[in-house]
């Protein structure tokens, strides 16, 4: 146990094996296995839903490598930094989500993105980041279980981000980062009366917060409800999502064997809506084995969070498990009609840059707080 | 700051109570994941395991397409297996547009080399606008093989068009038996109401007269289908699946091409028609109504312009004689008439009547005149139809009585349609006391006796009829209903079903020797030099019974001497009849002749019908001809309906 202690950081054993490897660049291997497996079965899904094309898995494969070297690379670093950094990353995103709104680029009738000359990003997924970090590092400091002083002032942290993203407008990365946030509050022991009370006032405000939403939201809630009343406008996504995965049965169609997909009924098959193609072709058995993949990743990360040193650390991988697990099943809950169409990618599977490179990001930091461990004296 | 100094706050924190809060909310948050996992499960095991049937037939009916495969349809024949219909492909010149760039610029271009007029670009571009852009639009059928040769030479010039071969139904007849034939042609709005939409899968055109029209279901076919597979955008990938249809079946018609050529050639430019029955079995040889049409104008779609000629054309070439015109048969009813006279005893052979040229009934001032102003004189009932004494056949009729008249008549079947295969076939009227009362609210008068006596009056028939009423004389009474179907050929197994005649109902005199007397009468006609037809018979290789008949269109006033044919208005001067069937001896060929406005039945109809008869009983036309040699012939069997086995097709 001592020497264990001892060997913690960089290890000087003199013939490091596998495990020593993985502990000296602070990787996690059973979340790294588990990630690369949900990342390989997206790549075969991406396969059959881009039309078998061979150049958009080369290009998510890209996309992935550029993730998992942000996640090595946001690892290295011990988990004390970015409680330091994290005000200081706030303000910033903050600033570019503002920057966004006045001179962002429009793609779909969304102002997302910014174009830095080099890079062409969107600062709301940056904030998926920020904002777990944010509240984390600010409840640290703070009495816990939170007074209603402190979180008043964590709503406001949460509020502003998100009220910028929803201008954009956002819906789904709003929802992530309105996630992130509250879980947080929510692990850092937030009463369980104020969360009863809050829910209780969402659902009663909900008829105000139906005038505040954009017709387009508005017409997804109502597809939702009723998807067969317009089965060739807004109904028509969910209706062919429906069809893809019900007839896919038990067992599937089998890989690039699903119609729904491959003769394009599906609408964003292999965006928003791969987890349909990959129902089509894959069936309910397929589909609980992802769901079990995914399931791991999220104990994984809350086990990781559980055995961490500090609050931060715990309130952060708390947060950040939380939102993947949200992300997951909201992307899934509207595939399959539970949930209004929000865009929000299936995490890893969905083709697309911006959200893996933020999303393994994230997983870089509970490799962090995993591995930077400090000798404690008790 | 709100994120101020760490350690100084550190202090005041109860680390260890800060994590068991964070394991209970751990615990919780487990929870909650469980529970939305369960919610997703239970929706998943609805849509695929409950629901999975309704959603896979769901995704069968997104994907696939079933296009149906039109039949080729029937073949039609003649007697000796000519060709009368048949399919022929047809060059389709189509432009896809997704493929063409500037449409203006390859129009422009392809009119060098393809004749385009306004109308196909305007309809062309109609299309266009109307169908998915991956789909070839027509721009014009029927190109001709020299259009097809000038674009395959430059084809690489034109991307996107496509020169495809369809089947389009010709006639090689040409005009020929157009009446009977018929011809097809785009299915109307009205046809559509009526007609069963799932055997005209893939079709576009319906049979519309004649026997395309008649034997419409016999040549159709079934339709077969191809299952396709087709993406969200309607375009075809691969076929899944293919149904056979059946292909529709050959019919052969009775009609013998020569003879009706003959028949056509004989009328030449005068209106009118000819009916030519094989009396054993009603099969009908020809049916000529003159004049005809092209029927090629309407199976590609005629102009209006054009339809609009021929509708007004004041000849009424669509207008088919020999079913639809109804005439007054003039004296071709008299050997009915005597036939009557001698069934119900009211003249014996012998009797015999004065012929003075005129009569009056009693009680009328009224003349009654006979066509020959001089009188025939004593008239027994051969020489009354021989010569065809008027004054006979007054007297004859005014003995009979009206419903004697039109029960006999009508047992020859004038006035009542004979049930032909064919569509639109007119009764035409044998007039009856009952009839006139019904319609007229008159009662009969003697005087109108005479004259449905003479075959004149109220009296209007077809030129079938008048063929049928023949037949049956020839064949005693017996005689089977007219019919031009012969047989039908399954072009798959090649079986063949000859259609049975179907007999009509015995005509039983009294005394059979009264056909006799009747049928040597009218060999007489042909034969005896004092006949009304003895041009025609005088050479004849075979004997012909026969009958003249010259029908008035305009009545003549009172005393008004009969005006000169020359100086008659075309419309106004009579129609020539004659009918006639030959070998007197052994029928095997009865013909009605209706020549409108073409004055004496033996002068204009008698030699048509002869050349009808030489064509189908000799195989050539002997009558008329340079250095005949007559009456040494002896009468070749007529090419009977040779059995379609032998058919060259």
């Amino acid at each position: 146990m001592i020497a264990n202690m001892l060997h913690s950081g960089r290890s000087r054993k003199p013939e490091p094996g596998w495990g020593d490897w993985m502990e000296t660049w602070h990787i996690d291997l059973p979340l790294l296995l588990l990630l690369m497996l949900v990342a390989a079965v997206g790549l075969f899904v991406q396969y059959s839903a881009s039309g078998h094309s061979t150049d958009a898995v080369w290009s998510q494969l890209q996309r992935l490598a550029l993730g998992f070297a942000a996640m090595f690379a946001v690892a290295q670093a011990p988990p004390d930094v970015y409680r330091a950094i994290s005000p200081w990353a706030y303000g910033l995103t903050v600033l570019l989500l503002m920057l966004v709104l006045a001179l962002g680029d429009t793609a779909k009738g969304a102002q997302r993105w910014l174009d830095l000359g080099v890079l062409r990003f969107q600062p709301s997924e940056l904030m998926k980041l920020a904002m777990p970090m944010t509240v984390a590092a600010f409840l640290h400091h703070r009495r816990l279980p939170p007074t209603l002083f402190t979180i008043g002032l964590v709503l406001l942290l949460i509020g502003m981000p998100v009220g910028l993203i929803m201008k954009q407008p956002d819906l789904g990365t709003a929802l992530l980062v309105f996630v992130a946030g509250s879980f947080a509050l929510f692990f850092a022991g937030l009463q369980w009366r104020w969360i009863i009370g809050s829910l209780m006032a969402v659902a009663a405000a909900a008829p105000l917060l139906w005038e505040r939403l954009h017709d387009y939201q508005r017409q997804r809630i109502l597809t939702l409800l009723n998807p067969e009343s317009d089965p060739l406008g807004a109904g028509y996504h969910i209706t062919q999502s429906k069809i893809a995965i019900g007839s896919g049965g038990l067992f599937g169609k089998g890989w690039l064997n699903g119609t729904q997909a491959n003769l394009d009924f599906l609408p964003e098959a292999h965006t928003d809506f791969i987890f349909a193609v990959f129902s089509e072709e894959m069936g309910l058995l397929g589909v609980l084995m992802l769901l079990a993949l995914y399931l791991a990743v999220v104990g994984r990360c809350i086990y990781i969070a559980a055995r961490a040193q500090d609050t931060f650390q715990r309130l952060l991988g708390g947060s950040l498990a939380m939102t993947f697990f949200i992300y997951f099943f909201i992307n899934i809950g509207m595939v399959i009609g539970l949930l209004p169409v929000v865009g929000v990618p299936l995490p890893l599977v969905s083709y697309g840059g911006t959200s893996a490179v933020s999303l393994l990001a994230s997983f870089g930091m509970l490799m962090s707080i995993h591995t930077n461990r400090k000798l404690l004296a008790k | 700051m709100l994120i101020g100094p760490p350690r100084r706050r550190d202090a005041l924190k109860n680390v260890h109570a800060e994590r068991n809060t964070f394991l209970s909310r751990s615990v919780a948050a487990v929870l909650l994941c469980t529970a939305c996992v369960i919610l997703l499960i239970v929706r998943l095991v609805d849509l695929q395991v409950v629901r999975h049937a309704y959603f896979s037939t769901r995704a069968d009916e997104n994907r696939m397409r079933v296009m149906p495969v039109a039949p080729v349809r029937g073949l039609i024949y003649d007697r000796s297996g000519t060709v009368l219909a048949q399919n022929r492909p047809a060059f389709v010149l189509e432009i896809t547009p997704e493929q063409v760039d500037d449409m203006d610029a390859l129009l422009a271009r392809l009119s060098r080399v393809v004749a385009l007029d306004e109308a196909d670009i305007d309809r062309f571009r109609d299309r266009v606008h109307k169908s998915p852009r991956y789909l070839g639009v027509p721009l014009r059928s029927n190109l001709s093989m020299e259009e097809v040769a000038r674009y395959e030479i430059r084809r690489h010039e034109f991307p996107g068009v496509e020169v495809t071969a369809g089947l389009s139904r010709n006639y090689p007849l040409g005009a020929s038996g157009a009446h009977v034939i018929g011809y097809v042609g785009g299915i109307t709005e009205r046809e559509l109401q009526t007609i069963d939409e799932a055997a005209y899968q893939g079709l576009n055109q319906i049979g519309k007269v004649g026997v395309e029209r008649a034997q419409e279901d016999i040549l159709r076919g079934v339709p077969g289908a191809k299952i396709i597979e087709a993406n969200a955008y309607g375009r075809p990938l691969r076929e899944l699946d293919y149904q056979r249809g059946y292909p529709g079946r050959n019919i052969y018609l009775s009609l013998d091409a020569r003879v009706q050529l003959v028949a056509e050639q004989a009328l030449g430019d005068l209106t009118g028609a000819i009916v030519a029955l094989d009396p054993q079995t009603g099969e009908v040889i020809a049916m000529v109504s003159n004049p005809g049409y092209d029927p090629h104008y309407f199976v590609e779609g005629i102009s209006s312009k054009d339809y609009r000629q021929l509708l007004e054309d004041p000849r009424r070439p669509l207008f088919n004689r020999a079913l639809q015109g109804t005439y007054p048969p003039g004296s071709t009813v008299k050997p009915a008439m005597a036939l009557a006279g001698l069934e119900h005893d009211v003249f014996d052979p012998e009797h015999r009547e004065f012929c003075g040229g005129e009569m009056k009934l009693p009680g009328s001032s009224r003349k009654y005149r006979c066509w020959k102003r001089s009188g025939h004189g004593w008239v027994d009932m051969a020489t009354g139809v021989m010569r065809s004494c008027d004054i006979y056949f007054y007297q004859l009729a005014l003995n009979l009585g009206i419903d004697r008249i039109h029960d006999a008549m009508s047992e020859f079947g004038l006035g009542h349609r004979t049930g032909i295969d064919l569509p639109l076939e007119k009764g035409g009227l044998f007039p009856s006391r009952e009839w006139k009362q019904r319609t007229r609210h008159e009662n009969w008068y003697p005087g109108e006796t005479l004259n449905v006596g003479i075959g004149q009056g109220f009296t209007s028939v077809t030129p079938l009829q008048l063929a049928q009423m023949t037949a049956r004389i020839a064949m005693r009474g017996g005689g089977f209903k007219p019919h031009v179907l012969h047989a039908v050929e399954d072009p798959i197994t090649k079986g063949i079903d000859v259609v049975q005649p179907e007999p009509l109902e015995q005509i039983e005199l009294a005394d059979n020797q009264n056909w006799n007397v009747v049928i040597d009468a009218m060999v007489e006609v042909a034969h005896s030099p004092a006949g009304t037809a003895y041009r025609i018979g005088k050479d004849s290789p075979y004997r012909i019974a026969g009958k003249t008949g010259t029908a008035q269109v305009a009545g003549l006033k009172q005393d008004e001497a009969a005006p000169e044919l020359e100086d008659t208005p075309l419309r106004l001067r009579d129609h020539a009849l004659f009918i006639a069937f030959a070998p007197a001896e052994d029928p095997k060929i009865a013909v009605a002749v209706i020549a409108e406005h073409a004055g004496h039945g033996g002068s204009t109809a008698g030699p048509m019908a002869r050349v009808v008869m030489d064509q189908y009983l000799l195989g050539e036309v002997v009558y008329g001809q340079e250095g005949q040699k007559p009456a040494t012939t002896a009468v070749s069997n007529p090419p009977a309906p040779r059995p379609p086995e032998d058919a060259t097709r």
